[in-house]
């Protein structure tokens, strides 16, 4: 086991791979020289050369385009999308292609690419640097979504995505790349793409997240358990496309009640899916609403310090609707 | 017509781009069986036996000349939805076409998914495409970055419509293979038209080869209803791109001879008189007085020719409409890679 940050799992499990698979290569902007603009690609190109560890021109729909048609070739690129607030001029490229290419061929063709997406916010990004848009694409079959948050599962879960058959959305948070530490095997592993994590043992009350607000989850259980004995069960969904609705129904059906966290707005989000899954299987195992704690339905959130910190979502907001819950 | 007749003493002009008589040949019996395929398809869809047509009649000639000068099963052909003799000379059988237009089970494009026209068979390196246009174009420009990180000796070439040369998919990928000097040939196939649009309310420069400068990259035009020129220029162009000095841009200039669709009525947007003009001007007849001329071909010839072609159309109709459809349940298949 070595300790490392969420960032430097990323960028080991790109390096990994790299090195096992003459396949995979990284495409985006400022991914090469500059080694990213967050620096997740350092020494990448260095190692690989400029073929593998490509800067290419500015322009989204012709990064993912690209990693398409090298794709369907049987090439394993990753393409690097520089803030997830700028995938939209690729979502066509995203969503009427790549996850069209098998059921449309008839499984002829196949597109194994990986777009990697720096989303969220908390870093003064304002709107156009801070979005979660996951849910433009969630609910787009065809496509899988992963969202780790732990160093863990973001290695873990990039292998997996980098050798998955079918393009996989790689959601990273930026809140997440140097404040979030933990060990990571030194051997080789994956972790499973469409498999949720109880990352809590608890029996009075359900936390289903994903992303950043799982560690705000994660310490509010801890106090909770320590101040007001309220246990609570915290699942991390990890992957949010296909959803894990046996670990959320179990999840759920462990305590009864059910919080659901995420930090993309709340209309139309992943956690509305969530709740119909439960409501559909569970509704009368269930000793109160299910509630969901997500961000505002603003357009995104702004950059000055106030409402920047007042869109966000931190510990002392989930503990608080995670005992409001409790009590019910 | 006017083909001024070819002195036996002058060099064929097939011959001196170095194809034989039997290339030429062949080259005119894929445009013709491309013809009889688009029109049956068309009478297919009137006769109400499936569902959509969409035509290329009146560009075969570009997409024939296209194709005989890469090479098939080594070249990745991204196509666009006229491109019916583009991908019979790669492989495509009628069969294949008919089974696409009956959206049977057996179609090798999409197992009856796709509307006819999105073509795509692995095997024959043709690869899938969908209806947003100019999509195709950055996917042509990854499998030329991909075949160059591997050091394979091929070509990608994409053909698309004048109207998609406005898309930003376009520039993107234009932009992005010249970069990169990347083995790719892009084939405008100008018909004048964007289902209603004429060119003048679509571009605002002369021609779209203009816009190859702005890539840095060569741009030619060229007469789409010459088969031999066409030929002439791609095979120029697949010569540079695997010398590695990048990709090229091609606008063949033609003329959409049908409706958009079968779903479009054109004369509620251009005369009887100019479709009529262009008719004349087709490339097809054209090649098959050059033929005649060279001695290469006859009346009796095309004859022989035209029935063999309609009994294979018919077959593969026959065929297609006796074959089964896809069992209702596999709607629900391929949306992922099968679990092990």
């Amino acid at each position: 086991m070595t300790r490392l940050t969420y960032i430097q799992a990323i960028t080991a499990a790109m390096r990994d791979e790299m090195e096992r698979d003459s396949g995979v290569f990284v495409l985006g902007e400022d991914v090469g020289v500059k080694g990213g603009v967050f620096g997740t690609t350092k020494g990448l190109q260095e190692r690989y050369g400029e073929q593998r560890v490509l800067d290419t021109p500015l322009a989204e729909s012709a990064i993912a385009g690209v990693a398409i048609g090298a794709a369907m070739y049987g090439m394993r690129p990753i393409a690097e999308m520089q803030y997830a607030d700028f995938m939209l001029p690729a979502t066509n490229q995203i969503i009427s292609e790549a996850a069209k290419i098998r059921y449309r061929s008839n499984n002829d063709w196949s597109c194994p690419v990986v777009i990697r997406a720096p989303f969220g916010g908390g870093i003064f990004g304002g709107l156009y640097h801070s979005q979660c848009p996951e849910s433009i694409f969630f609910g787009t079959p065809g496509l899988k979504i992963v969202a780790p948050a732990t160093p863990y599962d973001a290695k873990g879960l990039l292998v997996a995505a980098i050798r998955d058959e079918d393009p996989v959305i790689y959601f990273e948070h930026k809140k997440c790349y140097q404040m979030i530490e933990g060990e990571v095997p030194d051997e080789e592993y994956i972790v499973p793409i469409g498999k949720a994590d109880v990352k809590r043992e608890g029996s009075d009350i359900t936390v289903i997240t994903y992303g950043l607000p799982l560690h705000f989850a994660l310490q509010a259980a801890e106090e909770l358990a320590a101040e007001e004995e309220i246990e609570a069960h915290v699942l991390d969904l990890r992957t949010i496309q296909p959803l894990d609705r046996e670990a959320i129904l179990e999840a759920a059906s462990k305590t009864g009640k059910v919080l659901i966290v995420h930090e993309d707005n709340k209309t139309g989000g992943v956690g509305g899916e969530v709740a119909a899954i439960i409501a559909e299987e569970l509704l009368y195992d269930l000793d109160a609403p299910i509630k969901r704690l997500c961000g505002y339905d603003v357009p995104a959130m702004p950059i000055s310090p106030t409402m920047e910190k007042f869109y966000m979502l931190n510990k002392d907001k989930v503990k608080a609707a995670i005992r409001e819950l409790a009590l019910y | 017509m006017m083909v001024e007749p070819i002195s036996t003493e002058q060099q064929l002009k097939h011959h001196s781009l170095g194809l034989s008589d039997a290339q030429a040949i062949e080259m005119y019996r894929t445009m013709l069986l491309a013809r009889k395929i688009d029109e049956r398809g068309m009478l297919l869809q009137r006769a109400g036996k499936i569902n959509f047509h969409i035509s290329g009649i009146g560009q075969e000639t570009a997409q024939a000349g296209a194709a005989y000068a890469l090479e098939p099963g080594t070249d990745y052909l991204l196509p666009y939805y006229r491109d019916y003799s583009l991908v019979l000379a790669f492989g495509m059988t009628p069969r294949d076409l008919m089974l696409s237009a009956f959206a049977k089970a057996e179609d090798p494009n999409s197992g009856g998914r796709q509307m006819p026209g999105h073509f795509g068979h692995k095997r024959l390196k043709i690869v899938t495409g969908s209806s947003p246009v100019t999509t195709q174009v950055p996917h042509a420009v990854g499998i030329a970055l991909a075949a160059k990180m591997k050091g394979e000796r091929c070509v990608s070439f994409v053909t698309f419509g004048e109207g998609s040369s406005n898309q930003g998919d376009f520039h993107e990928g234009l932009n992005f293979a010249a970069v990169q000097k990347l083995p790719a040939i892009f084939m405008c196939e100008n018909n004048q038209y964007a289902i209603s649009v004429p060119y003048h309310k679509q571009v605002g420069t002369a021609h779209i080869a203009d816009r190859a400068i702005g890539y840095g990259m060569p741009g030619v035009r060229v007469d789409g209803t010459d088969i031999l020129e066409v030929y002439r220029v791609v095979k120029e162009a697949r010569e540079r791109a695997l010398r590695g000095e990048g990709p090229t841009l091609i606008e063949a200039v033609m003329y959409r001879l049908t409706p958009h669709s079968t779903s479009d009525n054109d004369l509620a947007y251009r005369t009887k008189e100019e479709v009529d003009h262009h008719r004349k001007l087709d490339g097809l007849p054209k090649y098959k007085q050059y033929l005649i001329d060279s001695g290469l071909w006859s009346e009796e010839a095309d004859q022989k020719l035209e029935n063999e072609l309609t009994a294979i159309v018919k077959d593969a109709i026959d065929y297609a409409d006796r074959a089964p459809y896809p069992a209702p349940e596999d709607t629900l298949k391929h949306v992922y890679a099968e679990e092990e």
